[in-house]
């Protein structure tokens, strides 16, 4: 019980964070609402609903990655992480609680970003927003544990997008064939197992991620 | 309660720390001096497992949860104000009577009416002073303090002499500092670095 008070509370500091500062989630707004616009203007008239599909998780994979450099700028300019490693809560909380706090944003994010798309491609199909919600968990996931590390690094700028594309292909295949598929289910499951698997392994490595 | 041995430290091919042996006992009162770059401050973090050693060995008897490190920087987030800071902190730390104890650490530094501006508005001595609240607030065993004047007025500095002549034999300390006639005459021993 008292792992999940901690998580609540970490998780509860970085909204409180976001809500005073204001630094991520307009950001990452903007960005995908420009992104869905320009698509809007830049796609034929008769663009394939799979292209269509196949941009829209284009867009949702750079607004995660805009909010995952920032997640953790407080404690890395202010070096807070030190202090929260020296606290003896499980460390493997800090990174849950700054996972749930990215999903937080990404969700409220695509609450933005679906009707969007919506508005410019097209009607929503339930499989592509359960995709959506499978996907939020998996970059969560992944993405707090290589922002972690990518703030320790001096290139953090260049290492965050570096490590974290190439690991998180396997949501876009499962995200886009979830949406246009006509089987979704497979999907969907391969994006759960996803996400069990990278949550686990980033959950248990955290620690050795945040000290020497 | 620790004790090093040929401990040494490299960041790269610079070498900060070499060949250092020291033992502070359970009470104990280490003064760490040397000059700007001498690894005072690498010591420390090494001392709160924040750094591994690259040579030699250094043991410090105590969980990390018993230790209070007073670093360069106040390790609180400038978003938030000084009593949110306490809170999570005192949260994470598990400290009994949580609220009373921070109240009191905030009475004690005179940060009390100045608990709900955010950190970011404080001066550098508040945010010292803040600083060293979040350092005491879960009463470690073990101190270790980089330069606790820094930034201070001659009002907060007189009460860190105070916290500094309380703790002094109770609890194990290791203090970095330029000015070490203020600190001596708490001292038990001194290494004085590079």
């Amino acid at each position: 019980m008292r792992y999940f008070a901690d998580v609540a509370a970490l998780a509860r500091k970085d909204v409180l964070l976001e809500f005073r500062s204001r630094d991520t989630l307009p950001a990452m707004l903007l960005f995908v609402v420009s992104a869905l616009v320009v698509f809007h203007f830049a796609l034929p008239a008769d663009t394939s609903e799979t292209a269509e599909t196949g941009l829209l998780w284009i867009a949702l994979l750079f607004t995660a990655l805009l909010g995952l450099a920032r997640a953790f700028v407080a404690e890395r300019e202010q070096r807070v992480l030190d202090g929260l490693v020296l606290t003896p809560c499980d460390r493997s909380a800090i990174w849950l609680g700054k996972a749930i706090g990215v999903v937080a944003f990404l969700v409220l994010a695509e609450v933005v970003a679906l009707p969007a798309f919506a508005l410019f491609f097209g009607p929503l199909s339930w499989e592509l927003v359960a995709a959506v919600a499978l996907a939020d968990i998996g970059l969560a996931a992944v993405g707090t544990l290589l922002a972690a590390m990518a703030a320790a690094g001096r290139a953090r700028e260049l290492l965050l997008p570096l490590l974290f594309l190439p690991l998180v292909i396997p949501i876009v295949v499962g995200g886009v064939g979830a949406s246009v598929a006509d089987h979704p289910a497979r999907y969907l499951g391969f994006l759960g197992l996803y996400d069990a698997v990278f949550a686990i392994l980033s959950w248990a490595s955290f620690e050795y991620v945040v000290t020497e | 309660m620790i004790s090093a041995r040929g401990l040494g430290r490299d960041f790269g091919a610079k070498r900060v720390l070499r060949g250092l042996d020291f033992e502070v006992p359970r009470g104990g009162f280490l003064l760490v001096t040397g000059r700007n770059g001498s690894g005072k401050s690498t010591l420390l973090s090494l001392c709160a497992g924040l750094l591994a050693p690259t040579a030699g060995e250094l043991d410090v008897e105590v969980d990390r949860g018993e230790i209070g490190y007073l670093a360069h920087e106040p390790l609180v987030y400038r978003e938030l104000t000084a009593l949110e800071n306490l809170e999570l902190y005192g949260r994470l730390y598990r400290v009994p009577e949580r609220r009373e104890r921070v109240g009191m650490l905030l009475e004690r530094f005179g940060l009390w009416d100045a608990r709900h501006e955010r950190v970011g508005a404080f001066s550098r001595g508040m945010a010292q002073r803040l600083a060293l609240c979040r350092t005491l607030l879960h009463e470690p065993r073990l101190l270790l303090l980089d330069e606790p004047y820094s930034a201070l007025d001659d009002d907060a500095a007189g009460l860190v002499d105070a916290l500094l002549s309380e703790v002094a034999g109770e609890k194990t300390v290791i203090v970095t500092s330029h000015d070490p006639e203020r600190i001596s005459r708490f001292t038990s021993e001194e290494l004085a670095l590079g």
